[in-house]
């Protein structure tokens, strides 16, 4: 290789002035391609800069993508000598670096309250961004769902059918509405744009709804069907067209606590008896039993939310002509489903439930029971929260812990992830949001402003803004 | 004895005087005046009886009427419950914990001032007499400087004696207390507490500093374990606190904490 014999010969002219070290080293990518340029002597004080532009200048693509590179799954941070173990001998062994492409647009953090909105007479427990970044809804425990308006952060709506708390709201994918479930087992379906109730209520549940979850937008761009889990341990799928209950799998024998809607015709669900359940939501046969946690199964989190999530939306493409596809596009770039649980045990499990019912790693590290569990944007990272006041990072192929996140004083109830996979936002009983950097693992910034506990945040998913919701009435929008 | 339902069949036959229905109204109308009557004059195991059957009718007939006017009223809609909480916290023992203490800005205006809005707004002064006992001391109890606390107190934790010979006030190890009994008045919960620091004794700054605990003076509590956060998301530990009661004759401490 002419490459090589020019590097070496590099490597002898300026070998007297300074002894700097040098490896052979190829990229690769996630999927292990080697790329075509082979192998690549590089010296070891290499910084990421210009790892960057080499590998760019490799893959040959007219723009430049920001990278990561890994060494042994070990992000590369200053230089690749960090990296590198100290038995490793330079002259003989070849490095491997494992290059991921970042989210090309950046989500800068949240830096202030821009905006107090008032109008709740009690808690809000839920927050949720429509898919397209536009609406903002709010569900409260003075039984009534408001819509918001963000640009001019004034009040759009007040919805009053429920006769009790409205515990969950869900988008769906298509967002032209908005379901919400009361704690008298109530759904309502709403229209973002009029603010009146779409069709009739769907009552059906015995006790409590503690989850939605609508069909994913590429299997049917109507979004007429949605799956909702509660107390009375069954689980419901509703055709929104008819307010009527179509199918109703039970088979869970305590409360269910979370419901998701995956994107290859199947449903997930977690319940209090320890158990997950998968069943095939066409026929609503139930596939298989995940087994493994020791205490209350409390949250699930599947690496394609947030492609399910924001459906053909996406904030750098414009909207084209056949929607469907561009959902399934952004779908299918996550790749294989992964599903991760937390417990009450203090551990969480990750599964491939397409296929499997053995785990394919337990995490365990937290030490109270974990409240929520997030995929990053991208799919690449786990983050839970914890009672234990910590955010914990984990590897989302393998599991493997990356970090504790530490600042909150107490439990942390909700995280969620900006669309670049670049930052976290935390809200917790301390009454303060924390926006958490990924790169550095460290906090990026501290967003006190609420007078008592946050129950719910949500980014919005092009990004530029973050709501919340707590005890104390006030629904808060963040704004860099 | 009667034979058989005869006045059935007679009625039967020949139907009811004809003046039946109308003596019948009346006799229902006197009926009342009758079992009024009747109460008065009772006496006795009589009365007791007789009362004890009127109360259970009048019961039932209360219980009847109540149920009819409910079935009249439409139902009103009964408002959901306040203390709204998410799906995750609906299961688990939620203990109910004070709204955040809001007014830190307040607060330490108050402190800078050194007045506090408190429960106990008026407390009688203590004397020095009474606060104080004079020791004699020197080989012919000649001298008097000596002086020793009578009332409670607190000493910190780093606090190193002086030289007995010198030392002026002294304060017994009996009358010495480290923890106090505070109530969150919003929470009505007691909590046992352990004591910072006497901020504030309103009968004279010196009690202050030897820290004399009397009814009326403000002392600082360390909080923390009730698990309070200012609105930046600390943990509070500090906070102050009124003595209630009279510690000296109790043995104990008992305060409100001051919101």
């Amino acid at each position: 290789m002419s490459k090589r014999k020019c590097s070496e010969g590099d490597h002898q002219d300026n070998g007297t002035e300074s002894e700097v070290k040098r490896v052979l080293s190829r990229f690769k990518s996630e999927t292990g391609e080697i790329l075509p340029g082979g192998l690549l002597d590089l010296p070891v004080d290499i910084t990421v800069d210009k790892l960057q532009l080499i590998c760019n200048a490799l893959l040959q693509e007219e723009d430049p993508v920001p990278l990561a590179f890994f060494v042994n799954d070990v992000e590369v941070a200053g230089t690749l000598e960090n990296n590198l173990n100290k038995n490793f001998s330079t002259s003989e062994d070849i490095v491997d670096i494992v290059y991921q492409p970042q989210a090309i647009f950046k989500v800068r953090a949240v830096t202030r309250c821009t905006g107090s909105l008032e109008g709740h007479k009690e808690a809000v427990i839920s927050v949720a961004f429509s898919p397209d970044g536009k609406y903002l809804a709010s569900g409260s425990g003075d039984t009534t769902v408001r819509f918001w308006d963000i640009y001019t952060q004034s009040p759009h709506f007040t919805c009053q059918e429920h006769k009790h708390w409205v515990l969950c709201i869900a988008w769906s994918p298509c967002g032209t509405k908005l379901a919400s479930a009361c704690k008298n087992g109530t759904i309502i379906l709403w229209d973002p744009l009029t603010g009146k109730q779409i069709g009739r209520s769907m009552i059906g549940h015995k006790m409590w709804v503690t989850s939605l979850s609508w069909e994913p937008y590429h299997q049917n761009p109507e979004c007429r069907y949605l799956v909702s889990a509660s107390k009375d341990s069954d689980l419901r799928i509703w055709d929104t067209k008819l307010g009527q209950t179509t199918r109703v799998l039970s088979g869970h024998t305590k409360s269910v606590t979370c419901v998701k809607w995956g994107g290859r015709d199947l449903i997930y669900s977690s319940s209090q008896d320890r158990t997950i359940k998968v069943w095939r939501s066409s026929d609503g046969i139930l596939c298989r039993t995940l087994e493994g946690h020791a205490h209350w199964v409390n949250t699930l989190a599947l690496n394609v939310d947030y492609a399910l999530r924001t459906g053909p939306y996406h904030p750098l493409e414009k909207p084209s002509d056949n929607l469907v596809e561009q959902a399934k596009k952004h779908y299918e770039a996550i790749g294989e489903e992964k599903l991760v649980s937390g417990s009450d045990d203090f551990t969480l499990f990750l599964w491939n439930p397409e296929k499997e019912k053995k785990p394919i790693a337990r995490m365990t590290g937290h030490q109270q029971l974990i409240n929520d569990v997030k995929f990053s944007p991208d799919g690449r990272m786990i983050a839970s929260a914890s009672f234990d006041k910590s955010i914990k990072l984990w590897e989302a192929n393998t599991g493997k812990y990356i970090t504790s996140l530490r600042g909150h004083v107490q439990a942390v109830y909700s995280v969620a992830w900006s669309a670049d996979s670049r930052l976290l936002v935390s809200g917790s009983s301390d009454s303060t949001l924390k926006v958490w950097s990924i790169k550095t693992k460290k906090l990026s910034q501290d967003l006190p402003g609420h007078a008592d506990e946050v129950y719910a945040v949500d980014w919005s998913p092009d990004g530029l803004r973050v709501a919340s919701g707590g005890k104390d009435k006030v629904l808060r929008l963040w704004q860099n | 004895m009667p034979q058989n339902e005869y006045i059935e069949r007679h009625q039967k036959l020949y139907g009811r005087r004809l003046d039946y229905e109308e003596r019948k109204r009346k006799r229902d109308a006197r009926e009342p005046h009758k079992r009024a009557e009747r109460a008065r004059s009772l006496r006795g195991l009589k009365a007791k009886m007789f009362n004890k059957e009127r109360r259970n009718e009048k019961i039932q007939m209360k219980r009847k009427i109540k149920a009819h006017e409910e079935k009249k009223v439409k139902q009103k809609t009964e408002k959901a419950p306040e203390g709204a909480l998410p799906v995750y916290l609906l299961d688990r023992d939620v203990t109910s914990r004070a709204k955040v203490l809001s007014n830190m800005i307040k607060q330490k205006r108050k402190e800078k001032a050194g007045k506090w809005d408190v429960p106990i707004p008026k407390v009688r002064a203590q004397s020095d007499s009474e606060v104080f006992k004079v020791m004699r001391t020197g080989k012919s109890k000649r001298k008097s400087w000596k002086r020793m606390v009578t009332k409670v107190t607190y000493v910190g934790e780093n606090f190193t004696r002086k030289p007995p010979k010198f030392e002026r006030f002294i304060r017994p190890m009996a009358l010495r207390f480290k923890k106090a009994h505070v109530t969150h008045p919003e929470l009505k919960a007691t909590f046992c507490l352990p004591i910072i620091g006497v901020r504030k004794n309103p009968s004279s700054p010196m009690y202050t500093t030897l820290g004399v605990i009397t009814k009326g003076t403000i002392i600082e509590v360390n909080i923390s374990e009730l698990g309070l956060v200012t609105q930046s998301g600390k943990v509070v530990w500090g906070k102050y606190a009124q003595v209630t009661n009279n510690p000296e004759n109790d043995g104990c401490i008992n305060a409100v904490l001051l919101v």
